[in-house]
């Protein structure tokens, strides 16, 4: 099994109601979070989810959605003592 | 157009070894835009990129006595992952590529493959609806190419999955130590104001046997933390970085106090067992931005527990340091 981070604390939400269930999550996700089955995609693997927003980017249908950013301390560090812009995004701290 | 060799030179690797170490690492570039490997025609597949030169180059190797066109965007010599999640590497500047290269005269299929750590960047949906061209997402490592080209552009489960082994992880260390010259800055200039005012005394050779053993200690944290901390992550008990790294550091201690610590006083052998896994935990939260596993909420959730912790547990010993130095 790929290593793993916290338990319970990812953003990532799927609205299956929405799905048209194309499986374009499937083919972006590098930690196998969804699958489809029945022709609508389900999280199968929530924990694995590392909030890059592949998923979300790339669902036609807006079906997913996910606070992204970088799990990077130093980016995290930097934002909070930097003004926090409207919706507060965390940007990658490596430039 | 440019056409790209396919060998790597010693210059490359020197490049190469270079940047992983931090020697002009956010300089390391080559001109976006479209190039040509071998004798590309118009069905030859279209490989999207960005133009970091350690990506081009390890790029270019696995495409060796293939014709392909690559396409290369501006992402300002970052890497693809990095630069999707930033949006440099993005649904506008793909499109603009697209258009800017002439690539929809140059070949006569309308299908991109674009590495899939550059999904959190791309909409394929958007670049599709404003170029024609479909993005297909293709492995995420370029060693894989070989064979995904082979096998008429499919990519097998196992090309889908991010993977952090023991070779991805090393190959990250050196530019973690390199980088913490900064906190090693601040950490020797407090070993010699301390010792300085406990001795009171500014010569070198009064502060040396003082100063010497904090020294050596604060050193053996950092290793712990960047080095011996990322290389046995998998094996360290529990999920949280600074969890491993004070575990690392609590057992670096204790054998440091075992080696050297025979004819320390107690409050040396306390700060000890109170500083080393402090930093150590330090340096191992910094490594989450390494990983491929981390998401923000849970390195925001880690850092608002771990660091009052981290930051007690420093202060605590520095002051019983201080306190046995001046008594």
């Amino acid at each position: 099994m790929s290593p793993r981070y916290l338990k319970d604390v990812v953003t990532l939400q799927l609205d299956e109601e929405r799905c048209s269930g194309c499986g374009m999550c499937t083919q972006v996700c590098v930690h196998g979070v969804f699958a489809v089955s029945k022709s609508i995609a389900h999280l199968v693997d929530r924990d694995a989810c590392m909030e890059c927003g592949a998923c979300a980017r790339n669902c036609p249908v807006e079906a997913v959605s996910v606070r992204s950013g970088v799990g990077c301390a130093y980016a995290v560090w930097k934002s909070w003592f930097r003004r926090k812009k409207e919706g507060g995004e965390v940007g990658s701290a490596c430039s | 157009m440019a056409r790209v060799a396919t060998d790597i030179t010693l210059p490359d690797r020197l490049g190469g070894w270079g940047v992983r170490w931090g020697i002009n690492r956010m300089h390391y570039t080559v001109a976006a835009g479209l190039y040509a490997v071998g004798q590309p025609g118009s069905q030859s597949p279209v490989l999207v990129s960005a133009n970091y030169k350690l990506t081009f180059d390890q790029l270019r190797r696995e495409l060796a006595g293939r014709d392909v066109w690559l396409l290369l965007l501006e992402t300002f010599g970052i890497n693809v992952w990095c630069a999707a999640g930033k949006g440099t590497f993005g649904t506008l500047e793909l499109i603009n590529r697209i258009n800017r290269t002439g690539l929809p005269t140059l070949v006569a299929h309308r299908t991109l493959i674009v590495p899939q750590l550059g999904a959190p960047g791309i909409a394929a949906h958007e670049v599709k609806k404003a170029t024609g061209f479909k993005v297909h997402y293709g492995p995420i490592r370029a060693e894989d190419l070989p064979e995904f080209l082979d096998r008429g552009m499919e990519v097998t489960p196992a090309m889908r999955r991010a993977r952090f082994n023991l070779r991805d992880r090393l190959v990250l260390i050196p530019v973690e130590v390199v980088q913490a010259w900064k906190p090693t800055l601040i950490i020797c200039l407090l070993i010699v104001v301390v010792c300085a005012f406990a001795v009171r005394d500014f010569r070198f050779f009064s502060l040396l046997p003082v100063g010497l053993p904090p020294t050596v200690l604060y050193l053996v944290a950092l290793l712990a933390g960047s080095v011996v901390t990322p290389i046995l992550l998998p094996w360290i008990p529990g999920r949280a970085f600074s969890l491993k790294g004070a575990q690392v550091g609590l057992l670096s201690a204790i054998l440091a106090a075992l080696v050297m610590g025979s004819t320390w006083k107690v409050a040396d052998l306390v700060a000890l067992l109170f500083v080393v896994p402090a930093i150590t935990a330090y340096f191992a939260l910094n490594f989450t931005g390494c990983t491929t596993f981390t998401s923000l909420s849970g390195v925001e959730k880690e850092m608002r527990i771990a660091l009052p912790v981290i930051i007690l547990a420093f202060v605590v010993g520095v002051v019983v340091w201080t306190v046995g130095l001046l008594t």
